[in-house]
């Protein structure tokens, strides 16, 4: 498209395998269940766990009757805080150890008689089936004296603290005076909206299975971070770290809610450790719902302010989310209103208020998918006071470095993604007046909002071996959530020593690995890339140094930059060598090559590039709704989303991903949200079937484009594609929503009631 | 799940012997329902009595033109019946609008009927819910009360009836079959549940070890339609639900036969607005007019306030849709 990156692009030419459609290399095993997931490694003599929930919000166990389950045929054991060993307590968070992040509660499961909210587990059955051990668990029953709880978001939320910022994530932001701007202001608009929680549903629920072998233990578990599972897990069991093996090679979907340790790991090894057998515990959907953090809810306000050319004068926009009290972080809810718009005042602030209930965690863009749906409604909303164009109105703030930090972008198209959305969505063809276009009775409306996630990485450590024969071994522990992350690493080791995809295996998934990044953040792919290019880069320069030394090798002599890796070896114009044939020249067996990461001297140069460049993942959301004027049931019709990804890896597993987050997106418009009861801080819908996500039959034929420009301070110039996809979704859908019916709904999900 | 003792009888009578003489016995269907009540404590029947082997399975032809449908049917067999399809559309669409294909491909017509109401209450064990546990108290009263029910409601009970077929059903005029232990027996579907009263444990006129064994359709002349408004396209429970049959000559309605879904605690038929339609014009306003009437009795909480004003709107859509797409043919 343009040549503004000209310098950086590869001479040669276009690579082999990267950027095109190539099916995931574990589509086969996946579809034939061959690829095992947590739950289902067999063993012998295996047993297998159910927990028990408590049910009130507060207070403590003063009896718990385990007779009755105890009596089942079958049941093993019956682990409560009387009997169960005891595991150290959760490290204490500290940014000097990001692994303490992992600890999902700071609850002491099973070593306390307190309880922290309304279904955390007070006990674990142990039995020879999973039906027994959760008749068994429904037959345990705890007393409780019961202390006072605050559950009530919304009844709360006055008595939120304001938000600590830290290194990586800043609360707060203050440039001129945006609200004496925004008072002064001919156009305003000033809202405030609310977001619901929302539960983790990945398709897998939580499962594990542990081994001790005396003091070593295997852990079966589908996690989005092993490095991290394992150093606590060492530190909750008093074991080295070089004594547990965590194997992870598929996990059935993470959004997040894989990503740090939840009480059904916790409670699977510890269960395991007591009865001395090998122990699965799957949770049920319900458990899930009940030990699994989940998004925070959000109250916030955003309002802007406006000449008469729609040039923004102020942007304010603060948050309130909540915590549990045992756990849980602030999102970084505001923070994309630091760098999408031109505004000469932004007044930013976030807030929280920790409740008695569980911990909330990262789900897909924490801050960022809510963040978005209030600036981009207000946005949109500001466009309807200045009768202007939402498109023009964004394109005409388009600032052009960081409004708030003042640094360059390292990618920013989103003009250019808005000018093909546009054409491509027909926007021209959008009657402005709401309620003014139609199809038949239903009223059709149609909205945009921008997309926008920060790109960061971390490391890898990755160690490449290629075998006699030319084929390579790309080792490296990184996390195969269902995205396609091997299928990328394979793609790009291949393109990189120049030989055919089926001849690279990624072995990935497991503690013995070379350590990979966490699958998290949209950072994994970017991360792991890096380290597979610079050992593809190491195996060359051991390959041309054995071909150097060979005495007949038309390679003898020559540089590493010199020749070109294609067709499974290395060439200087039309002369060279295999890489067989340079191996089998020096009597090799194979070569090796290891990268390892050092990530304290990768984050220290991150924070400085962090003063020069602002790295993100944009895009422009597309959407089109029906409303029948009747029911005010909404159903959205058309999508159309263009991404300012970098350069895509893989075009068909990258499109899922952001074809997986607009439908995330879709689903917190219009109908998900945790129902937490407000008297007793129970969730209500713990179920599919009464947690809405859409189904197939809500979701539109999604067209993802993307520009495909890489971003010269990535690897390869990608950019992560995992959390984009979500953001400014649920805003295209109010947005066209508005313009369907002429109503602004403000709190999510925009369920027809609103509506009407 | 609570150990139990199964059963699986090959003819009626056996299976109406083994349900009336085993205390706390339960049929079993297609399970769609009631193994997922086992699994969560709810339903504990000591004796499952499997009568998915008995020859309940056919739908027949009745002289007159009617149907009537064995109860072991599947939902989705009904939905795609070529004669269902032609004389009760509302009843096609109800079924295919409940559930998903692979719960209607289990589901049966008898099991339908006696499906119990999805309050998450009812399903939450540490909750109050006179319908599981008499006498607990309801916390969907003061609680998420959303889905529930505004017509037909107790102080005891707002629990919503589930069913969509049901509703088809009791617009139909369909008469339930029964066997028990004293012989056959017959009763009308809009006869058959229960409102909740005091006792809302107590759900249908079934007594132990009554069994039903078909649904009888009488002949319909009117064109009919089933409208479903939920939170999602699909598998989501009716906000509210309408089926209707409607016959229009000469600009007035010369039959009219009107049931709500998912606003009552029993499948509803709207005979208050049928009353007022009969012999009147077949137009929005007399469709609005008869549908605020029905719904003048709705007794709602803060959740579910929406549903009379949804419910009116919805009962106007439909019975303007049979207009206008032939509401003099069939």
């Amino acid at each position: 498209m343009s040549t503004k990156y000209a310098e950086t692009e590869q001479a040669t030419a276009g690579p082999k395998y990267v950027g095109r459609a190539v099916d995931r290399l574990d589509g086969r095993a996946k579809t034939t269940g061959e690829a095992r997931f947590a739950a289902e490694h067999p063993y012998p003599d295996l047993a297998h766990a159910a927990l028990v929930h408590a049910t009130i919000p507060r207070g403590r166990i003063t009896a718990i009757d385990t007779a009755e389950a105890r009596a089942v045929p079958g049941v093993i054991d019956v682990l409560t805080h009387e009997n169960a060993p005891a595991m150290k307590p959760a490290p204490k968070v500290s940014f000097l150890d990001l692994s303490t992040l992992v600890s999902g509660t700071s609850v002491n499961y099973l070593a306390t008689d307190e309880v922290h909210w309304n279904g955390q587990p007070v006990a674990v059955v142990v039995a020879e089936t999973p039906e027994t051990a959760r008749y068994a668990a429904s037959l345990v029953r705890p007393a409780y004296q019961e202390l006072p709880a605050a559950v009530d978001f919304a009844a709360e939320e006055p008595n939120a603290v304001p938000q600590k910022g830290s290194l990586i994530a800043e609360t707060k932001a203050d440039k001129g005076d945006a609200p004496a701007a925004l008072a002064a202001a001919p156009y305003a608009v000033d809202l405030t909206f609310t977001t619901p929680p929302h539960s983790h549903n990945a398709i897998e629920p939580h499962a594990t299975t542990a081994v001790w072998d005396g003091d070593k233990l295997t852990l079966h578990e589908g996690t989005q971070n092993i490095p991290w599972l394992r150093k606590h897990l060492a530190q909750r069991f008093g074991v080295p770290e070089k004594a547990i093996r965590v194997l992870s090679p598929y996990v059935g979907g993470g959004f997040g809610g894989k990503g740090s340790v939840w009480a059904g790991t916790l409670l699977a090894v510890l269960a395991a450790r007591a009865t001395g057998r090998p122990v699965r515990l799957a949770l049920t959907r319900a458990s899930v719902y009940h030990t699994v953090g989940g998004r925070t809810p959000s109250t916030q306000r955003v309002a802007l302010g406006a000449d008469a050319d729609g040039r923004l004068t102020a942007l304010i926009h603060t948050s309130v989310s909540r915590t549990g009290r045992t756990g849980g972080m602030g999102e970084q809810i505001t923070a994309v209103s630091r760098h999408l718009y031109a505004a000469p005042n932004i007044h930013l602030r976030q807030s929280t208020v920790p409740l008695d209930l569980l911990a909330n965690t990262f789900m897909r863009a924490p801050g960022e998918s809510i963040g978005t749906f209030a600036l981009e409604s207000a946005v949109d909303e500001l466009a309807w006071e200045l009768g202007a164009d939402p498109v023009e109105l964004r394109m005409r703030n388009e600032p052009e470095r960081d409004p708030v930090g003042g640094q360059r972008f390292a990618q920013r198209m989103l003009r250019e993604a808005y000018a093909l959305g546009a054409e491509r969505f027909g926007w021209r063809e959008r009657d402005p007046r709401p309620g003014a276009m139609r199809d038949g009775r239903w009223l059709v409306g149609m909205g945009v909002a921008t997309a926008y996630h920060p790109s960061i990485r971390m490391t890898a450590s990755v160690t490449l071996r290629m075998a006699a024969d030319g084929t390579v071994v790309v080792r490296c522990g990184l996390h195969e959530i269902g995205v396609g992350a091997a299928t990328v690493q394979a793609q790009i080791a291949a393109d990189e020593l120049g030989v055919p995809l089926d001849s690279v295996r990624v072995e990935h998934g497991d503690s013995d690995l070379p350590p990979g990044p966490q699958a998290g953040g949209s950072m994994q792919t970017a991360s792991a890339a890096a380290g597979v290019l610079a050992a593809c880069a190491k195996l060359k320069r051991t390959l041309l140094g054995l071909a150097r030394r060979a005495p007949d090798s038309p390679l003898r002599g020559r540089r590493l930059e010199e020749p070109e890796a294609r067709d499974g070896g290395l060439y200087l114009g039309g002369r060279g060598q295999t890489y067989a044939e340079i191996l089998a020249a020096a009597g090799r067996t194979h070569v090796e090559a290891a990268v390892k990461s050092n990530t304290l001297r990768f984050l220290t140069r991150t924070l400085r590039e962090r003063r020069k460049w602002v790295k993100a993942a944009t895009g422009a959301q597309f959407c089109e709704v029906r409303v029948d004027p009747d029911t005010m049931e909404v159903r959205v019709s058309r999508w159309l989303g263009v991404f300012d990804v970098g350069r895509v890896i893989n075009a068909k597993t990258a499109a899922s991903q952001l074809r997986g987050g607009i439908v995330m997106g879709i689903g917190m418009a219009l109908s998900e949200q945790t129902l937490i009861d407000h008297r007793d801080g129970r969730i209500v819908n713990p179920s599919l079937s009464e947690y809405h996500v859409p189904v197939h039959a809500d979701i539109p034929r999604i067209d993802v484009r993307y520009l495909d420009e890489p971003d010269p301070t990535m690897p390869l110039g990608l950019i992560g594609v995992g959390e984009v996809g979500i953001t400014g979704a649920a805003a295209a859908v109010a947005n066209a929503v508005r313009h369907a019916t002429g109503k602004r709904v403000l709190d999510l999900p925009i369920t027809l009631d609103k509506l009407l | 799940m609570r150990p139990f003792a199964y059963v699986k009888p090959t003819d009626v009578e056996a299976a109406v012997r083994a349900a009336a003489t085993e205390p706390g016995a339960k049929y079993l269907g297609g399970g769609t329902n009631l193994v997922d009540l086992m699994r969560e404590g709810i339903e504990r029947p000591d004796t499952v009595v499997d009568v998915t082997g008995l020859p309940l399975d056919t739908v027949e032809e009745l002289p007159g033109g009617g149907l009537r449908i064995g109860a072991l049917v599947r939902n989705s067999v009904l939905a795609a019946d070529g004669r269902v399809r032609a004389r009760y559309p509302v009843l096609s669409q109800a079924l295919l609008a409940g559930a998903s294909a692979q719960l209607r491909n289990m589901a049966t017509v008898g099991g339908n009927l006696l499906q119990r109401t999805r309050c998450p209450y009812f399903y939450d064990g540490a909750s109050a819910c006179n319908k599981r546990e008499p006498g607990s108290g309801c916390d969907a009263i003061d609680g998420f009360n959303r889905g529930h029910a505004i017509l037909g409601v107790s102080e005891s009970c707002i629990a919503t009836h589930p069913s969509d077929m049901a509703v088809a059903l009791a617009a139909l005029d369909a008469v339930v079959e029964v066997r028990g232990v004293n012989g056959p027996r017959r009763i009308p579907l809009t006869d058959f549940h229960r409102l909740p009263g005091h006792t809302p444990e107590i759900e249908t006129e079934l007594g132990p070890g009554d069994l039903v064994t078909a649904v009888e359709l009488p002949p319909l002349t009117a064109a009919s339609r089933y409208r479903k408004v939920r939170d999602r396209a699909s598998y989501a429970f009716a906000l509210v639900s309408v089926a209707a049959a409607l016959r229009v000559q000469d600009g007035t309605v010369a039959e009219v036969r009107l049931a709500l879904g998912g606003v009552a605690t029993k499948p509803w038929r709207a005979r208050e607005a049928e009353r007022i339609l009969l012999g009147g014009p077949a137009d929005e306003a007399a469709f609005r007019h008869a549908a605020e009437v029905e719904l003048a009795a709705a007794s709602v909480r803060p959740g579910n306030a929406f549903k009379a004003g949804l419910a009116v709107a919805t009962i106007t859509a439909t019975l303007r849709e049979l207009t206008s797409t032939g509401g003099t043919a069939r």
